[in-house]
């Protein structure tokens, strides 16, 4: 084990050291320095600071208007910044990152199936009809088996349930072979097996396609035993690294700039901030999350 | 009389019609799905202007319409975009209806005319106005074909299309021009008022009839190519406007697609592939399978039938 890595508001490692990471050393995939994002004059995102490897799944907190969009738009490159760097390792075109958003209205009487959405994802941007072709249908059936939705392929996409259409944009999104795959909130409105389903599939994916995965959530408790690090926001900054050296009273009092309480009760934390009590938590034995999110 | 119907002197209309149809269909089909239908409808209104105005100063109908479908629709497409689109939809609309009141009361023989335009003169169509019918045609169809994959993804959620480097303003922008150049071929055929029901009944109930985009972008085209035949047979043994029997069949297609809709529903979604074992290959064993009461569910929601009919 290396030592674990000091965690400050500025410049958290998001992980030098997640849990049964594959081995080695992988290169970071995102790197995101001094990110600063101004949304109708006031300061949304303020120096906001973290890396992400290959493989990890990283869990992006924070409550309503934390900037969590705001943050997944500015690393897509479709929300301008004031200050900072995002950098993605390698190059740069439609299909290095994917992306689910936050809330996607599938009409349900929309004649779109499961696969034609897959299939879309694998060339939508591109000018013409996209003639039908047995290697481009076999591809999008791989992709909606790999998220366990090949099953869903000939419905329709605003037919499906939320967790079904989940699945579906994620193999949307994965279709285009990104090395960084973001998702928010992909957890809200879905019901409690659903959301494990998605997590548990969001955990595989890390492993079996080695991508990189950012979700946001405004509830970290169904992350937490996939999770490798966490970028925390509040006020427009962030704390990231592991969960355990994060979602502390002390590092979050520091983010919050006043004295927060991380307090244990069932397998749950509750972070209180002030007078207020929010339950975002996190069950803080890490090293305990950590081997129920792997197993061998 | 069928004679009458299909003699040389119809020929030109039944042409036309057809290039009209096709036109109006593959548009439709993203009008209808985009949401698009008060633009659908705008836009042809202020082509009316145009024809007015080509009336007054004596130059080519479909020029003026042409002109000002094309204004109207880089004019929403421009101010739509920071804005509330329907909003700034409607007063264009009404600005350009209001410019279009001004240029039919400085006309002198406006009413027969007037009527045409608003509802449609199929019968005076000459074979010389199908040069520029056909070029603008093939031009909008081509518009169709090259952005069709970027129109289908902003179709389903903009951001999906974003997130990829399509800029959705850019689609948008080039489907209202496609629009603009539906409505210059329809309005001097079925005429301003129902331009927007050639765009919409067709493609509402095609959507309902085919699961599949390309599917349903081709019923649309046929049933829009019904709609035009029928209604041209039907004025021309009538003698009542053609634009009554486009905009009445427009109706029925949506009626008989919720009818078709509601008896095969979308029951076909799961079914045998149930049984399709790397239906769950993620590789997380632990994930439970997704098929069971999920996938019942969503059956459930395809086969509740749609609110009119039961
Ligand atoms: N276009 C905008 N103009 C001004 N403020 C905005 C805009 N978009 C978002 N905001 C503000 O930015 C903050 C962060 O928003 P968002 O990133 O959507 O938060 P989250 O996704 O965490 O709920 C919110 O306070 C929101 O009100
Ligand atoms: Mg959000």
């Amino acid at each position: 084990m290396r030592s674990p890595v000091g965690t400050t508001l500025r410049r958290g490692r998001a992980s030098d050291e997640g849990p049964a990471l594959p081995e080695g050393s992988p290169p970071p995939v995102l790197v995101v320095e001094g990110l600063t994002v101004t949304l109708g004059g006031r300061e949304v995102l303020k120096d906001v600071s973290f890396n992400l490897h290959a493989g990890e799944l990283a869990g992006l907190i924070g409550s309503n208007g934390a900037g969590k969009t705001t943050l997944l738009r500015a690393v897509l490159g479709l929300q301008g910044t004031a200050a900072g760097t995002v950098t993605l390792s390698g190059r740069r075109d439609h299909g290095s990152l994917g992306y689910v958003p936050q809330k996607v209205s599938l009409d349900p009487d929309l004649p779109v199936r499961a696969r034609d959405l897959v299939a879309l994802g694998i060339d939508g941007q591109r000018l013409g009809v996209g003639l039908h072709s047995s290697s481009r249908r076999a591809r999008a059936e791989e992709l909606l088996s790999s998220v366990g939705a090949l099953h869903l392929a000939d419905a329709r996409v605003g037919a499906l349930s939320g967790g079904e259409q989940q699945r579906v944009l994620i193999a949307h999104a994965l279709a285009s072979k990104p090395r960084l795959l973001l998702l928010d909130e992909p957890l809200a409105n879905l019901d409690l097996r659903s959301t494990q389903e998605t997590v548990s599939l969001l955990a595989g994916l890390t492993r079996s396609h080695g991508v990189a995965v950012l979700v946001s959530t405004h509830d970290i408790n169904p992350l937490l035993p996939f999770m490798h690090c966490v970028v925390y926001l509040a006020g427009g900054r962030a704390a990231s690294g592991r969960t355990a050296e994060v979602v502390r009273s002390d590092v979050l009092s520091r983010l919050y700039g006043q004295h927060v309480d991380v307090l244990h009760a069932h397998g749950r934390v509750i972070v209180s901030v002030g007078d207020e009590h929010r339950e975002s938590g996190c069950e803080l034995a890490p090293d305990d999350c950590a081997e129920e999110g792997q197993p061998a | 009389m069928g004679a009458g119907l299909f003699s040389s002197f119809m020929t030109g209309t039944w042409l036309e019609a057809s290039i009209v149809a096709v036109a109006a269909g593959a548009v439709g089909f993203f009008v209808v799905v985009r949401g698009a239908a008060f633009a659908a409808h705008a836009i042809p209104q202020g082509a009316f202007t145009g024809a007015a105005g080509a009336a007054l100063v004596g130059v080519n109908t479909l020029a003026g319409v042409g002109v000002f479908s094309f204004l109207a629709a880089t004019a929403i497409a421009r101010w739509g975009r920071r804005a509330r689109r329907d909003v700034v939809t409607a007063l264009i609309l009404v600005g350009l209806l209001g410019l279009g009141s001004l240029f039919l009361s400085m006309s002198l023989e406006y009413s027969a005319q007037t009527f045409s335009l608003l509802f449609g003169e199929p019968l005076a169509v000459g074979t010389g106005e199908l040069l520029p019918t056909g070029a603008i045609a093939a031009a909008c169809l081509a518009l169709i074909v090259a952005m069709y994959r970027r129109l289908m993804l902003t179709s389903v959620a903009p951001e999906l299309a974003a997130a990829r480097g399509v800029n959705p303003e850019n689609v948008e922008t080039w489907f209202l021009l496609s629009v603009g150049a539906a409505t210059t071929l329809a309005l001097p055929v079925v005429g301003a008022l129902l331009v927007f029901s050639l765009m919409i009944g067709p493609p509402s109930a095609a959507r309902f009839i085919a699961r599949r985009p390309a599917a349903a972008v081709a019923v649309s085209v046929a049933l829009a190519l019904v709609t035009v035949w029928v209604a041209i047979a039907a004025a021309f043994y009538s003698g009542w406007p053609l634009g009554f029997f486009v905009g009445v069949l427009g109706v029925v297609w949506y009626l008989l697609g919720r009818l078709v809709h509601a008896r095969t529903g979308d029951a076909r979604s799961t079914g045998d592939a149930r049984s399709t074992g790397d239906a769950r290959s993620t590789g997380d064993a632990r994930s439970p399978a997704p098929q069971g009461p999920a996938a019942g569910a969503a059956l459930r929601k395809a086969l509740a039938p749609p609110g009119i009919s039961s």
